[in-house]
């Protein structure tokens, strides 16, 4: 089948069987941001935000994928103009190999959409999704919670 | 941090990781995330019987369908032996395998592997593939490996490359054997013996990106492979060798890596594509499922420890004997090495114990195979040694904390296993220059509030009961005398440097460290040094990201290549500053004459260099190898609750004081033990390889083999003891392994004091827990009891013969 997927504001077509992931079809189109841990729904690497709303993008058909808005984790900010969160991951040292990183900065992204100012506990259950083998999560905690602060101040 | 003894200016500071906001913000490529025109997709048969011979493998109707490329079986592919182990050469693994066999050694061993225009017709070929297997009587228990009449893994033309114990007719895979002093005699003199069993499954690495290989042939003709690998040097070689390559026509790229662990220090898939892609002419990609990343890569040692200790009245340690029994799984990478580090990197903490008698056997068996694994034996070794030191000290009425600060090793001594055990030979001996373990124990007991909660059973709750437990461990820095790594560098015009290393970031921050170390000699911003890893084509050697030897070995070449370059730059400022170079004194981006006031810009030297007068590039290169392997030390402390109702374990908190010498960045030395830690207390409670009766791993996924997320995570604390290690870069030591050591055994050794309930064998599971709790009156525990036979948990079967 075919159709138009958004990501990231850009509208893409696509081709692609009825019982394609949206992971394999968005790494085909050049989305490797989206990253394959485990395809089974269980490590977070492959998150993305569909119409907002935070999946495992190896759960989902790219068929039900049509025309909503899909944003992987460079839809939220560049290298030369980093979202708040991507700042606070680098500034915190939450970033060792970084595989993990691009679904942990968009499941903080959602956790702080709908609670700006999230306690420890919360942040923790935000992100039990998504495995981290490096960073025992102690930094990734501290970059939730720096990203919280300054998004508080600046809107 | 502790104190900051000396003044520099970019080593000891947190600089943030210099690929870090590219990695946060998805520029960065991986391996399987680089583009190939029109690729093959290999997709690989495996094995599904543990012990088998193939006695027909028919792939016409594979090849048949339309898109299939190419099959590689033991048809077709040279039966060249070798090991997979990503080591020096001659490698100490045993060379046992082939890229493809007519055996099957166990579930998950490699019988074919399609090339197809895409990964569907991939998948549909290996459906295709028809194979007759006779079945061969399977080895599953390691305890049995070497007795009479049991089956045989291997065999015939399988040696080992150098002069080892290597007996694959009796499944030995390795053996190792020191012994000091008179055992016996020093049993005799005991007051007190300790004699017991230990047991830890096998684990899996779990680095969040699964294993990919991709290869191409470049312009002029030369094989180019891209991998997630922590030795691209060594891959280079063992994949020239096995595709009957020249060295010179294969380039080997380092991407950013997912991390490793050990499980990527195995040269597993790049020989697969770069085979594919020599025969076709094409290039091929093969990304590996998480399933094939449990079963058919590698996993941690699978081990049985027996332990027996002697103490005198005093604690004093008269005796201690140390068994282990490795699983080398199918095929022995690693085996040797690994065997040797569960003695060598154990039983020197402990360096004034006079009787001493390691005794190590790695065995074949027909389950998966084992390799590097962070830790590296020592955390197998240190899980029996920590608990044996717990129950000395309650049996003697004594604090473990101080007991352990009277007995370690310090600095100014030395141990005879540091020469006695080596890897795959002698060791080398060596002095301890710098040794901070008594702070380290001092500062944990701290902040664990030792003192508060030791010994002292508080309830929490109804059920619960509060205990703290203490391990300590030390590792090394690289593999003396072995491990070599270079560096190479360049002045550009602007004053900036490419700093070109052979050493392999992993997500370790290698590239950070080794960059702040030459920024640390040339006194110039970080921002300036463009460095590029691990390029075979355009870095010099380094052995890789293995045996916690980048910031020592790789760093120290990096410091002399910097102080090359240094040299360079003060004889071309003495030529444009009219004196002579030893009056001249670099300082911040530029080099000034005291005496006279004057100073020349960075630019200006390398602009003058490179255009106007006596024009040469600055430039130089080194390398290291080390003599000696100085130890980072760690003391680390687990809180726990457990319920005497449900066997339930919390572990509240974690604390971890370490002493690696002078930490380069201290943020990125915190984040190696944070990640250790928790990888550590994972395989503590969850983590383990199950079986079902043929063999088959049961749980090869997230859901079922469970890692620790953010909630599970208890709070971490770290504490960076400053030392400075005279023979390290800038006085620093490793710190990438050393923290995975301690947290079975500091947990296991909490429930103790919580419960009174031992627990020997891993993983620490609220069952064993509460068998022990009913097995024994909880209130019998108390400091100074020993673990009697009736508080020992019954021994769990088998994973394999459940």
């Amino acid at each position: 089948m075919t159709g138009s997927l958004h990501i990231n504001g850009t509208e893409l077509r696509a081709s692609f069987r009825g019982n394609e992931l949206l992971l394999d079809v968005l790494r085909n189109l050049g989305c490797t941001e989206v990253k394959e841990g485990c395809r089974e729904g269980a490590c977070g690497s492959c998150l993305v935000l569909l119409d907002g709303v935070l999946v495992n993008s190896c759960q989902v058909l790219a068929a039900s994928a049509l025309g909503r808005e899909i944003t992987t984790v460079k839809g939220l900010g560049t290298f030369h103009e980093p979202h708040p969160i991507q700042e606070a991951f680098v500034e915190a040292g939450a970033v060792q190999c970084g595989f993990c990183t691009p679904g942990m900065v968009l499941a903080t992204f959602a956790l702080l959409k709908k609670n700006p100012k999230p306690e420890e506990a919360e942040i923790r259950k935000a992100l039990d999704g998504n495995l981290c083998r490096c960073t025992g999560y102690v930094k990734i905690i501290e970059a939730v919670k720096l990203a919280a602060e300054r998004m508080a101040h600046h809107g | 941090m502790d104190e900051k003894p000396r003044k520099r200016t970019h080593v000891g500071r947190s600089v943030t990781k210099n690929d870090s906001l590219a990695l946060a913000t998805a520029q960065e490529r991986f391996t399987a995330d680089y583009p190939l025109e029109s690729p093959l997709h290999c997709a690989i048969l495996y094995s599904p019987h543990a012990h088998a011979e193939i006695t027909c493998l028919h792939t016409e109707e594979a090849e048949a369908l339309p898109g299939v490329v190419d099959i590689l079986s033991f048809q077709n592919v040279a039966r060249i032996l070798h090991t997979s182990a990503g080591q020096g050469y001659p490698e100490p693994s045993p060379y046992d395998a082939v890229l493809f066999d007519n055996r099957m050694r166990y579930v998950g061993d490699r019988v074919a592997l399609v090339a197809a225009e895409s990964l569907e017709i991939a998948n549909q070929a290996l459906r295709k593939i028809r194979v007759e297997y006779n079945v061969l009587e399977p080895l599953f228990d390691r305890q049995r490996a070497m007795d009479e009449g049991v089956p045989r893994l291997h065999g015939g033309e399988d040696h080992a490359k150098i002069p080892v114990a290597y007996e694959p007719e009796k499944n030995l895979a390795a053996e190792v054997q020191i012994a000091f002093g008179d055992l016996e005699e020093g049993f005799s003199q005991a007051e007190f013996i300790e004699e017991n069993d230990y047991s830890l499954p096998a684990a899996s690495h779990c680095a969040l990106e699964p294993h990919a290989a991709l290869a191409y042939i470049d312009e002029r003709g030369r094989l180019v492979i891209i991998s997630t690998t922590q030795v691209p040097f060594h891959t280079r070689r063992i994949v020239s060798k096995l595709i009957e390559c020249p060295l010179h026509r294969i380039r080997v790229i380092k991407p950013r890596i997912g991390g490793g662990f050990g499980g990527k220090q195995e040269v597993i898939l790049e020989p697969l594509v770069a085979l594919v892609a020599w025969r076709n002419q094409r290039p091929a990609r093969l990304v590996l499922s998480r399933r094939e990343v449990f079963v058919s890569t590698r996993t941690r040692h699978a081990a049985d420890l027996h332990m027996k200790t002697g103490a005198a009245k005093d604690g004093s340690i008269t005796g201690l004997q140390m068994d282990c029994l490795l699983e080398a799984g199918a095929y022995g990478t690693h085996s040797l090495t690994v065997l040797s580090n569960v003695g060598a990197k154990v039983l020197p903490l402990f360096n004034k114990i006079e009787n001493l008698r390691f005794h190590g056997r790695s065995v074949y068996t027909n389950l998966p195979v084992s390799g590097a694994y962070r830790g590296y034996g020592a955390t197998q070794g240190y899980f029996a040694f920590n608990q044996q030191i717990d129950a000395v000290t309650r049996w003697a009425g004594q604090d473990m904390v101080e007991f352990c600060k009277r007995w370690h090793i310090r600095e100014g001594e030395t141990s005879g296993v540091f020469k006695a055990l080596g890897e795959g030979k002698e060791g080398v001996s060596q002095v301890v220059h710098s040794c901070a373990l008594s702070r380290c124990l001092d500062r944990g007991a701290q902040a664990i509030e030792w003192k508060k909660k030791r010994g002292k059973h508080l309830r929490v709750g109804e059920d619960k009961i509060k205990g703290v437990g203490l391990a300590v461990a030390m590792q090394g820095s690289g593999i003396p005398l072995i491990d070599m790594g270079a560096a190479s560098m360049k002045m550009n015009e602007d004053g900036s440097f490419n700093l070109l290393v052979g050493a392999t970031d992993i997500g370790t921050g290698s590239d950070t460290v080794l960059a702040q170390i030459a920024a640390e000699v040339l006194k110039i911003p970080i921002e300036k040094i463009i460095v590029l890893s691990s390029d075979t084509d355009l870095t010099p050697f380094d052995v890789g990201a293995y045996a916690s030897s980048t910031t020592y070995v790789s760093g120290q070449a990096v410091k002399a290549c910097a102080e090359k370059i240094a040299d360079q730059i003060l004889a071309t400022a003495a030529t444009l500053l009219e004196t002579e170079r030893e009056n001249l004194v670099i300082e911040s981006e530029s080099v000034r004459d005291p005496k006279t006031e004057r100073t020349v810009s960075y630019e200006e030297i390398a602009t003058s260099a490179t255009y106007n007068r006596d024009q040469y590039q600055i430039q130089a290169q080194a390398s290291y190898t080390c003599e000696e392997s100085p130890p980072p030390f760690i003391a680390q402390f687990a809180e726990v609750d457990v319920d005497t109702k449900t066997g339930r374990i919390e572990v509240l908190r974690f604390v971890s004081a370490a002493d690696c010498g002078q930490p380069i960045n201290p943020v990125l030395a915190e984040g190696q033990i944070e990640g250790a830690v928790v990888n550590g207390i994972s395989y503590a409670l969850w983590e383990e390889y199950r079986y079902d009766k043929d063999g088959r791993m049961t749980n090869p996924r997230f859901w079922d083999y469970k890692i620790f997320t953010a909630r599970d995570t208890p709070e971490i604390q770290t504490i960076l003891v400053h030392t400075e290690e005279p023979s390290g870069p800038f006085g620093a030591k490793s710190i990438g392994e050393v923290a995975i050591n301690g947290p079975a055994p500091a947990i296991a050794n909490a429930i103790y004091d919580a419960v009174g309930v031992r627990i020997r064998d891993l993983p620490i599971t609220p069952e064993k827990v509460w068998r022990g709790l009913n097995n024994t009156e909880h209130n019998e525990a108390s400091d100074s009891a020993p673990a009697t036979d009736k508080n020992r948990p019954t021994r769990s079967e088998r994973g394999n013969s459940p």
